[in-house]
């Protein structure tokens, strides 16, 4: 009862608190995101004032199953619910800002124009798709290959849910038009001090159950999420290093000017990549799929070379986002030249995760999930390889600035980071909810398929854009004028936009068939559906083996 | 000397040979003689114990 009294007083205090700043601010998107504060606030109280356990009726919702088991498994359930929504959020932005590129009149003003829509796009599917993918992965693989409970529980919830209220701040804040216009740092001062204060918590959670643990060694994932951890605090907290205008609105000026804080700016972006969208996925490859395919991975030790490479090479490739600006020339070399080693690195590590099939390729036909694992390496590949390429100088004065750019990102994250999550939430799901399968596996070759065309259509247009769109920016005429107006290049990849979306539409339909699925297995059905990779009888090949004839060995 | 050729100079030869050693010491740390009962034990070490996932 007593700590009942506590909170809410703690929440009564929160909520005061958003009041007064409402009441005291003359910016409106401040006292937005402070009604969304306080209204979270209310939420509590009225959860906390009506029952001892706030969450246990929402638990009964979503069929989540009762009690304590030998893990603690409930951050990870809901993980894996908010990964989903997230996802399909993320992917309907994209693929509506999509649609705004190829259709205009779509730009509805001013909330849901392409220049707020595309940081909502960007951070949904990284931030808040990913993001919660990569907590509630980190949590489950951490628990497992270290054999003990989650550290701190509370704070591990409280990690889930302060998360669930970054995302929230921030989506609302880009539609809103309260961004600080750093790329994939979009979120204003007060909403970057929440997140500093999460991910600490998430800090702790994670290093607490690694020094809880029962098992001498450190698996190798656990050394991939927690360089993912401690990365992007220290990219996030250097890179939004700023001054508030006040303390009751949302503006702030960046600490750097000019090309020290772009530098400052790209070394955070390309680490967000690096770390964020590498490491951390990285470390659910090297869990799941050695345990999806029955095998330990290929070579434990490449696996360290691996991670020790990306670690001491990814943190100086920032710098070639920056070619050809007003950065020092050396240090676009050095940007330049980092990238391209990493080209090793990455390859040493997809070859890891390929030949963990070695023996057992045979389930790449039966088995959906291994397939989308091997799909997901094949991108991590693809995009390792076409990123250094694209960090070299030559390449990049055509690729810079143009859509080669996005069709390259998408490759990478449609293909390696989408692909490996889809494929661990179909793992995780009948184990977290403890049933017997998924719903269907058809399925899943469906959403394969769809996603995997999808990402085609996406890849490919926007290569043949960026291309055109190179070439058409570069072309001189005899008399030393640009032949095309920028317009022209626009006019000329309209066919390619509406290719682009409708590759875009593919993997959105394929993630829904997910949701789907995902949902029936949760309401506890299975599908009556023949098994995959069933081979039909051939009468004619049926015969008998011929006679033994080999002669026995000297 | 201003600081920053100071430090520039410190980057260009002692700190990239330490990071250098530092990253190699680090890699071949796990392929010394007596590493393999080590490495191929945490390998398999997410199949131990199977039946509680």
């Amino acid at each position: 009862m007593e700590t009942v009294v506590k909170r809410l007083g703690v929440w009564a205090c929160v909520l005061m608190a958003s009041i007064a700043a409402i009441a005291l601010t003359p910016d409106k998107g401040f006292a937005i995101h402070m009604g969304i504060v306080g209204l979270v606030a209310v939420i509590l109280i009225i959860a906390t004032a009506t029952s001892y356990d706030p969450l246990a009726r929402a638990q009964g919702i979503f069929r989540m199953p009762p009690g304590a088991g030998r893990y603690d498994d409930d951050p990870i359930r809901w993980g894996v619910i908010a990964t989903m929504f997230w996802g399909i959020a993320g992917l309907l932005a994209g693929v509506f800002i999509a649609a705004q590129m190829a259709f205009p009149e779509l730009n509805i003003e001013p909330w849901l124009n392409f220049g707020r829509l595309r940081p909502l796009h960007t951070s949904a599917v990284i931030f808040a798709f990913g993001g919660n993918a990569l907590l509630a992965t980190s949590f489950y693989v951490v628990q497992r290959t270290c054999r003990t409970t989650l550290a701190l529980p509370g704070v591990a919830r409280f990690v889930f849910w302060g998360y669930q209220l970054f995302i929230v701040l921030a989506a609302t804040g880009y539609l809103l038009g309260i961004s600080q216009g750093k790329e994939y740092a979009e979120p204003e001062w007060y909403v970057d001090l929440w997140l500093t204060v999460v991910w600490l918590a998430y800090l702790a959670v994670f290093v607490g159950t690694i020094l809880n643990r029962r098992e001498p060694h450190i698996y190798v994932a656990n050394w991939f999420y927690l360089a993912f951890i401690i990365t992007v605090a220290m990219l996030h907290v250097v890179n939004n290093l700023s001054l508030p205008v006040s303390l009751l609105g949302t503006k702030s000026y960046s600490a750097f000017a000019g090309v020290q804080d772009a530098l400052t700016q790209w070394w955070y972006g390309h680490n967000a990549v690096g770390f964020f969208l590498t490491a951390g996925f990285l470390a659910m490859m090297y869990y799941f799929v050695p345990k999806q395919a029955g095998r330990p991975v290929y070579s434990y030790r490449l696996s360290i070379i691996h991670f020790w490479s990306l670690i001491f090479l990814y943190i100086w490739a920032g710098p070639h986002h920056l070619h050809y600006t007003a950065l020092p020339d050396w240090a676009q070399t050095l940007g330049m030249v980092f990238s391209v080693m990493l080209w090793m690195p990455s390859w040493g590590g997809m070859i890891n995760g390929l030949m963990t099939l070695n023996g057992a390729w045979d389930k790449v036909r039966t088995d959906p999930i291994i397939r989308m694992m091997v799909l997901a390496l094949a991108f991590y590949g693809m995009s390792t390889f076409e990123g250094p390429m694209l960090s070299i100088k030559a390449v990049n004065s055509l690729s810079h600035y143009t859509d080669w750019t996005i069709g390259h990102v998408h490759s990478g994250a449609l293909g390696w980071n989408g692909m490996i999550t889809f494929a661990c939430i179909y793992y995780l799901t009948p184990r977290l909810w403890q049933r017997e399968r998924l719903y269907s596996l058809r399925m899943i070759n469906w959403h394969f398929w769809l996603a995997t065309l999808g990402i085609v259509f996406y890849a490919s247009s926007m290569w043949v854009a960026g291309i055109t769109q190179g070439l058409m920016w570069r072309e001189y005429g005899a008399d030393g004028y640009l032949v095309n107006s920028f317009v022209d290049t626009v006019a000329a990849l309209h066919p390619m936009y509406v290719l682009r979306m409708g590759g875009g539409l593919m993997y959105l339909a394929g993630a829904l068939i997910m949701v789907f699925n995902i949902a029936m297995t949760i309401a506890g059905r299975s599908r009556d559906e023949a098994p995959l990779g069933e081979t039909r009888h051939d009468d004619a090949a049926d015969r008998p083996l011929p006679p033994l004839t080999a002669e026995p060995a000297e | 000397m201003t600081l920053y050729t100071l430090l520039r100079h410190m980057a260009d030869s002692y700190g990239l040979a330490a990071l250098l050693a530092l990253y190699l010491m680090l890699c071949l740390w796990h392929l010394r003689p007596g590493a393999r009962r080590f490495v191929a034990d945490a390998k398999h070490s997410i199949f131990r114990d199977d039946d509680n996932d």
